[in-house]
């Protein structure tokens, strides 16, 4: 998966896991919480469904990588480039 | 209890619900005495085909779509039907001290749902439990309908449900009255609730115990006292009421619905599935005393009865032991026949649904009787069509579970 497909998955769960919330205008580098009402639950999530929809597993002293999109992609992008789309 | 201070009287002022056949309390009403069902044709997973009480309300209309998401359906429940509550008590709600009111919530189970939704997704990971989902403990934990209640409402008093099988919905009530006299809080939100249509177990195991309705007419497969029942419809639902104390309802002209006059609960001590018709005479008893009522003070009984071969022969024979040939022209009738069981919030939504005859005078029927068993015969069961009285001026509210426990409410007109 490609940087960009990376982020199209991202978006996917966050619509899921945020249904109300509107991710049109979700800022690259400003921090999920700081756009977005989610919690720790919320991120948990977050790990979970990649766990569940790619098989990608992250280290709990790693979440904090997951804070905006720019960060997740970047921190996702090697783990995830021999995952098919 | 029959010689309250004013103070010490708990009245209703308050109901909100969720039913198989109506969303308010007037739509409910109107289907009761239009005779019509809210049964319908379901299925579930591993189970297949089946009949269920199915409700109908709006999800969204409290909730977010991610707390519906986050929570359960029983949680959802719970706040619909106590949103309802609030608004139908027209209380300031805005300024209301919300750490003096207590949510009190009764369930048959519960758990059970959200634990198989778990252990069917896990499957699909070859049972590896790092996919079992965070969620699952706050889901499951026994307070959660009560606690999803306060959270949405951001209500700071206590909550907490209350397991009592099928007994629950006046568990529930009789926990806000004493709450109330104790003083613990200032208003009581209670009642119960049941999400049980989503769990395959309920039905496989009153499958399983020969005790699950099978009708090829929906509307008909609930059909308590006729010869041919042959089983419960499960049914989901909510009702919530908004109990406060006679003084505080007068003091802001509230509308009141009646006062719960008396209420019991005792145990069988005797079976794990079938009940006591001794011990449910007891119960009723128990209840009339406390209240300072005889049973000739009592217009209408809702029963219990669940549409099972043994369980409303001996709710039967338990009110004949109470009524005897009944001279009195108490009437019997029966809510299940229309939406199935609702579990933990049976007792609950069938009280609701006779509150207002204090208003109309009329006595909902018990629909589906063709042919009447011989073992219900009571004097005074009104079948398949409503009767209007010149006046109802008590109700007594039967709600009795599995493991003998049994439960019964008076309410009073004011």
């Amino acid at each position: 998966m490609t940087a960009a497909d990376i982020r199209v998955a991202i978006l996917d769960i966050l619509h899921d896991i945020a249904p109300d919330e509107d991710l049109s205008g979700l800022k690259e580098d400003v921090p999920f919480r700081e756009q977005l009402e989610l919690d720790s639950m919320d991120f948990l999530d977050i790990v979970m469904e990649l766990r569940k929809r790619y098989r990608v597993q992250i280290p709990e002293n790693e979440y904090t990588e997951l804070a905006s999109m720019g960060s997740t992609v970047r921190y996702l992008e090697p783990r995830m480039k021999d995952i098919a789309k | 209890m029959a010689e309250q201070r004013d103070e010490q009287r708990i009245v209703i002022t308050g109901v909100g619900l969720t039913a198989p056949n109506g969303n308010s309390l007037p739509e409910f009403r109107q289907a009761l005495l239009e005779g019509r069902s809210g049964v319908t044709a379901y299925e579930t997973r591993y189970f297949g085909p089946t009949l269920a009480g199915v409700c109908n309300f709006d999800e969204l209309r409290y909730q977010k779509r991610k707390e519906v998401r986050r929570g359960t359906r029983a949680g959802g429940i719970g706040i619909f039907c106590s949103h309802e509550a609030i608004n139908d008590s027209c209380l300031d709600w805005a300024n209301i001290d919300r750490s003096r009111v207590g949510i009190y919530v009764g369930v048959t189970e519960h758990g059970n749902v959200e634990t198989e939704n778990e252990i069917y997704l896990l499957k699909g990971f070859d049972y590896d439990t790092q996919y079992w989902s965070h969620h699952h403990n706050p889901r499951t934990v026994a307070n959660n309908p009560a606690g999803e209640i306060s959270l949405n409402l951001g209500i700071t008093g206590p909550h907490y449900t209350l397991g009592a099988a099928c007994a629950a919905g006046n568990a529930g009530i009789i926990q806000g009255v004493q709450m109330l006299r104790l003083g613990d809080c200032d208003l009581a939100l209670c009642g119960g609730v049941s999400e049980s249509i989503h769990t395959f177990g309920i039905f496989a195991s009153f499958h399983s115990q020969g005790a699950l309705a099978k009708h090829a007419e929906p509307a008909k497969a609930s059909r308590p006292f006729d010869i041919d029942r042959n089983g419960i419809v499960v049914a989901e639902g909510g009702c919530m009421f908004i109990l406060e104390r006679l003084t505080d309802a007068r003091r802001r002209g509230a509308k009141i619905y009646g006062e719960v006059a008396g209420y019991a609960m005792n145990s069988d001590a005797t079976d794990f599935v079938l009940p006591d018709p001794g011990r449910q005479a007891e119960c009723i008893q128990l209840a009339l005393r406390r209240a300072g009522m005889t049973r000739e003070a009592i217009s209408i009984v809702n029963t219990h009865a669940t549409s099972t071969s043994s369980g409303d022969a001996q709710e039967c024979e338990a009110l004949r032991r109470v009524w005897g040939d009944n001279g009195h022209h108490t009437l019997f009738n029966n809510t299940k026949s229309f939406i199935g069981h609702a579990m933990g919030a049976a007792g609950a939504l069938e009280l609701a649904g006779n509150l207002p005859a204090f208003q109309d005078g009329v006595c909902h029927a018990t629909i589906n009787v063709d042919r009447l068993d011989p073992q219900c015969e009571l004097p005074g069961l009104v079948i398949n069509q409503p009767r209007q009285t010149a006046r109802i001026d008590a109700i007594l509210n039967n709600s009795f579970g599995m493991l003998g426990i049994n439960s019964v409410v008076i309410v009073r007109r004011m």
